[in-house]
């Protein structure tokens, strides 16, 4: 860990303000960024602490439900409306981390948990994302947790995350505020592939910080999260999927998708919404579905397994939603 | 007063059980257990000094090669630090269990990837781990091979009986599969850590470290000094697992700094530095050869395997220990090679040899059993030999067969040859296996003193270490069931050197051979009690406090008056475990149920039977097993050090990436402990409990694995993509 000054923001402009400043990094739970910290992969020269900020409220907002940025995960994973209105992402939050992790991380700090790929959190090893034009070691390296999808030559990470892959299934809004003005971006557009910037995770820029995700008006069906993972608690996905399926008269009428650990985002495509929507549910069509999602997917050796893997998580997503017998 | 003794003869007389204090074998809590989990037990780390620096060890990313030059300059003017060290005599790696010389100097010359090479200290720790990155070095770099598969072999051991190849043409049904293991970590949970303290003539050092002795004269050798200069203290380990045997580097490093600052100095290890530099368990590559004839009786036993270690490290995994003798076969090929490539030292990580020797051996008999149309456990019962099948020795004792029933029966196992995919819930295949558990036995030399008060009470002393086995309960209640006290009233002080030297903790050796010591400290003095009251020992009773005979009783304190008197057991091995073969045995049975969908597994319930001669608290022993099944979820299905190709590092370095068992991962064990008495094994007719929990078990699970899905997975550990990839299409 690198010396680094400490300030505390009082009010939300102020944290805009201090975290303009170059090398200068929000501090809210602390689970990811101080670990990194420790390890000399983040170093910055200031830490603003925001999580003073009155940021943590869960509220109603029209039909919808506002969740503050420095929310805890465990708050909105038990939070009734959560629960009862928008289960995958009460899901997706509970099969992450650990209950202590969870108790101090944020909505705004897991949107933007870095990756866990192996080379980014080694100093000692080239990566693209840590120190630009260093190189990729993952690509010929241990690739098992990479990703499949949307990948570049200059980066292979996935984006680690649960809960941000349940927000993109329900098409979640990401609220974000600076000192001259603030915006919305859709939870799906909010991280990027890496592309030949693979250090830019988001579309987050200095001074720019969460302020809140907000869900829209809830809309029932069944909803599913389906974590693959190699134990049962405190492992990151191999493949995950968060569903929010409807059904009428035997045919899908809402299947909105979004999948984790396949890319560095998480991925969701409308062409499958477009593909099942109005359709007959069946083994077929979800190999359809599949197919459509796996296009152009791309292993690197020690990850090629994550390309069947999909596959047969979301058949088996879309068969526990409608029932239909493998 | 001293009593030695060397054991030449099983020990038949099981004195322990004509005791009458009724402690030995109890479940009894361990008497530091509330202060472990109260966080009031201190470890190496939690000590203090006055003046104390902060020391931490500088590593380098090179795999191979030599350092030319540590610029000191570069961090000396850097806020707090104090100093650079790279002395000659720092350590790169850690010394093998029980070498009792210095390991590998200097730490300049690289061989694996992130070897510590020198040392920054500084004020705070802070201040020295930022250093310590800043630190600038060059260095030479040297080719190394990386891969096991290319590298170069030497063979390590092999025994060859009769003609395997022609056993295998001949026979009625055969096995000839490979099977491969990834290797293990051996952190444990307590991180390595030194305090060391120089007065100019002695050293002190707090450690974490499993056996003192050895550990005491590898420090000694590896700075210069007189053992009677060394002394060490580690009255609490918080887990070892092989990686705390021998004396580590930052062990060398914090007592470089001491001597040289003439100030105290801490050395922690980093989570990334315990699994870059400490021990690892060999991946192996492993080829079973079963021959067999019509009705499954084995006629040829076959097992090659490839390890592999650093060049000039002795150790090679000991894959074949208990395929030498756990089952038949007259013609017999076991052969073990060794491969040289740089990766961290290979070392005895918990259960060397069976905890991945014994599954593939169990995965192979389960596909025999299959072939014939045989009960997989039948198979077993029909192939435990009389004798060790290779060297003509019999064996001491042998509970493998009740094991097998026992633990059958408590399992509900259904006794019937295997057809996978039986039974479905949902999307889960449910199946059962089973695997034979066997684990050599070892004891080694021990002393103890066993102090007698006059008040009723008694000190234990040893530098025994308890790495969380249970060391304090034990070695109290075998000091308690001789002299006939309670063992609240028995205070054990263990872990310093200044102490008579004990087995230390390691190869599950250490209950046995360490009860041993305490148990011929314990006859010394009762023999001195009854000389004190003009009786044969043989005739004195003691309990509560109480010595009778017949014809009287007198409280300790009419016996001794004020005197408190003491005895020094001292325990050797002798040619008891050298005539007949002494190993420990047992059984596992585990269900698992896979994901027919992503091959996910997970074990639902397991039982294991276990022989492990007199069981000296069946608390922790039950602790030990269950620690050991644990291990063989872990081994079976998340474990495995992923080291990168190009380069050699270590990629997966700490708990939240090397995946060990979490709690959801582990349902209800059950253990059985099949009640046995070794008079081969040790004077209190004892074995070791800690390992064999951890032989086989693995393989039960492997079995389950293919019995519920028809996945013959034969690469561990069996992650979700190995499964999906074996399932059968349906």
């Amino acid at each position: 860990m690198r010396p680094f000054d400490y300030q505390r923001a009082e009010r939300l402009e102020h944290a805009a303000q201090l975290t303009a400043e170059a090398n200068t990094l929000a501090l809210a739970g602390g689970t990811n960024l101080v670990d990194l910290m420790k390890l000399q992969v983040e170093t910055p020269q200031t830490l603003v602490d925001i999580g003073r900020l009155p940021l943590g409220t869960i509220a109603d907002e029209g039909e919808g439900l506002r969740i503050g940025a420095l929310a805890t995960n465990t708050a909105t994973a038990v939070h009734p409306r959560v629960r009862s209105e928008y289960p995958v992402l009460a899901r997706a939050i509970l099969s992450g981390a650990t209950q202590q992790l969870r108790n101090k991380a944020t909505t705004g700090g897991n949107l933007c948990q870095r990756t866990r790929c192996y080379y980014f959190t080694n100093i000692d090893q080239p990566c693209n994302k840590r120190e630009p034009g260093s190189g990729c070691g993952a690509i010929k390296g241990i690739a098992r947790i990479h990703a499949v999808l949307g990948a570049s030559d200059n980066c292979i990470a996935t984006y680690p995350g649960d809960m941000a892959v349940a927000l993109a299934a329900l098409g979640a809004t990401v609220e974000i505020a600076s000192e001259r003005r603030s915006r919305s971006v859709p939870v799906r557009d909010f991280h990027r592939l890496p592309g030949d910037t693979p250090e830019k995770d988001n579309v987050l820029e200095p001074g720019e910080l969460i302020t809140a995700v907000t869900l829209p008006a809830p809309v029932g069906g069944i909803q599913l999260y389906r974590k693959v993972r190699e134990r049962s608690s405190y492992a990151f996905a191999l493949c995950s999927v968060a569903a929010v399926i409807d059904l009428a008269e035997g045919r899908f009428t809402r299947a909105d998708l979004a999948f984790g650990s396949l890319a560095h985002k998480p991925w969701h495509d409308p062409r499958i919404t477009d593909l099942l929507v109005g359709s007959e549910p069946t083994l077929a069509l979800f190999d359809k579905a599949a197919d459509l999602l796996l296009e152009g997917a791309r292993g690197y050796g020690e990850n090629d397994f994550k390309i069947p893997l999909a596959r047969r998580t979301l058949a088996a997503v879309l068969c526990e939603a409608t029932g239909v017998e493998p | 007063m001293s009593v030695h003794l060397k054991q030449d003869q099983p020990d038949n007389r099981n004195v322990l059980d004509t005791m009458v204090q009724g402690v030995i074998g109890a479940a009894l809590p361990r008497p530091e257990g509330l202060m472990k989990v109260t966080g009031t037990a201190s470890y190496a780390a939690e000590y203090d000094a006055e003046g104390l620096l902060e020391g931490v060890l500088v590593t380098v990313p090179i795999v191979c090669g030599e350092i030319t030059m540590i610029d000191e300059a570069s961090v000396l003017g850097m806020p707090g630090v104090v100093a650079v060290l790279s002395d000659e005599r720092m350590t790169g790696r850690p010394a093998q269990g029980m070498a009792g010389e210095a390991p590998f100097q200097p730490a300049r010359e690289v061989r694996y990837w992130g070897q510590p090479v020198a040392l920054v200290v500084a004020t705070t720790f802070e201040q020295a781990r930022d250093a310590a990155k800043h630190l600038k070095l060059q260095w030479r770099v040297e080719d190394a091979p990386l891969d096991p598969k290319t590298a170069e072999t030497e063979e390590n051991e092999s025994t060859r009986v009769g003609d395997l190849a022609h056993a295998m043409a001949d026979a009625a049904h055969t096995v000839d599969v490979v099977i491969t293991t990834e290797g293990h970590a051996s952190a444990a949970m307590e991180p390595h850590a030194a305090l060391a303290q120089w007065d100019g003539k002695a050293l002190t050092v707090h450690a974490s470290l499993q056996m003192l002795k050895f550990n005491r004269a590898e420090l000694a050798d590896s700075l210069n000094l007189d053992e009677s200069q060394v002394r060490l203290l580690s009255p609490y380990v918080g887990g070892g697992f092989g990686s705390k045997l021998g004396v580590s580097q930052e062990v060398v490093a914090a007592s470089l700094a001491a001597i040289q600052l003439g100030r105290p100095v801490r050395v922690v290890m980093s989570r990334q530095q315990v699994f870059q530099t400490i021990m690892r368990r060999s991946e192996t590559h492993q080829r079973i050869r079963l021959a067999a004839d019509a009705e499954g009786k084995l006629t040829g036993f076959g097992h090659e395997a490839q390890v592999s270690n650093l060049p000039g490290e002795d150790f090679a995994e000991p894959v074949l220990q208990s395929s030498q003798f756990l089952y038949a076969g007259d013609n017999r090929l076991l052969k073990l090679d060794l491969a040289r490539i740089h990766r961290m030292t290979a070392g005895s990580v918990r259960a060397p040899g069976e905890a991945v020797g014994v599954q593939t051996v169990e995965q192979a008999m389960d596909m025999l059993a299959e072939k014939i149309g045989i009960d997989p456990v039948e198979l077993r019962l029909r192939n435990i030999p009389e004798k060790h099948p290779a060297k003509d020795k019999p064996f001491s004792s042998r509970k493998l067969a009740e094991c097998l029933r026992k633990g059958a029966k408590a399992f509900g196992w259904e006794p019937r040859p295997r057809t996978p995919r039986h039974t479905r819930e949902g999307e889960w295949w449910i199946g059962t296996g089973m695997a034979s558990a066997a684990r050599v036995h070892s004891v080694v030399e021990a002393k103890a003193r066993v102090i007698l008060r006059p008040d009723a009470t008694a000190v234990v002393e040893t530098d025994m270490t308890d790495i969380g086995t249970g060391s304090y309960a034990i070695l109290g209640q075998v000091a308690g069931e001789m002299l006939g006290l309670r063992p609240d009233d028995i205070d054990v002080r263990l872990g310093d050197t200044d102490l008579p030297p004990g087995s230390g903790s390691g190869g599950s050796f250490g209950a046995a051979s360490c009860g041993s010591a305490v148990f011929l400290a314990c006859d010394g003095l009762r023999k001195e009690l009854a000389k004190r009251l003009d009786i044969a020992s043989e005739d004195l009773t003691l309990k509560d406090g109480v010595a009778r005979w017949d014809g009287g009783e007198k409280a300790l304190n009419e016996i001794l008056g004020s005197e408190v008197i003491d005895c020094v057991g001292h325990f050797e091995p002798g040619a008891s475990t050298e005539d007949v073969t002494v190993s420990s045995y047992g059984a596992f049975f585990a269900e698992v149920a896979v994901n027919r969908w992503t091959g996910e597994t997970r074990v639902r319930r397991m039982t294991g039977a276990f022989g492990i001669g007199r069981v000296l608290n069946a608390r922790t022993a039950r602790s030990q097993c269950l620690g050991g099944m644990t291990w063989c979820i872990g081994n079976a299905l998340t474990e495995s050090l992923h080291f990168d190709p190009v380069d050699g590092h270590l990629a997966n370095c700490d708990l939240a990436e090397y995946h060990v068992p979490v709690h959801r991962d582990v349902p209800d064990l059950e253990v059985l402990l099949i009640e046995e008495r070794d008079a081969a094994a040790s004077p209190i007719q004892a074995k070791g409990v800690g390992e064999l929990g951890l032989c086989g078990g693995a393989g039960a699970i492997a079995n389950a694995i293919y019995d519920a899905c028809g996945a013959r997975v034969l690469s561990y550990p069996m992650t979700p993509d190995k499964v999906m990839a074996a399932m059968p299409k349906v």
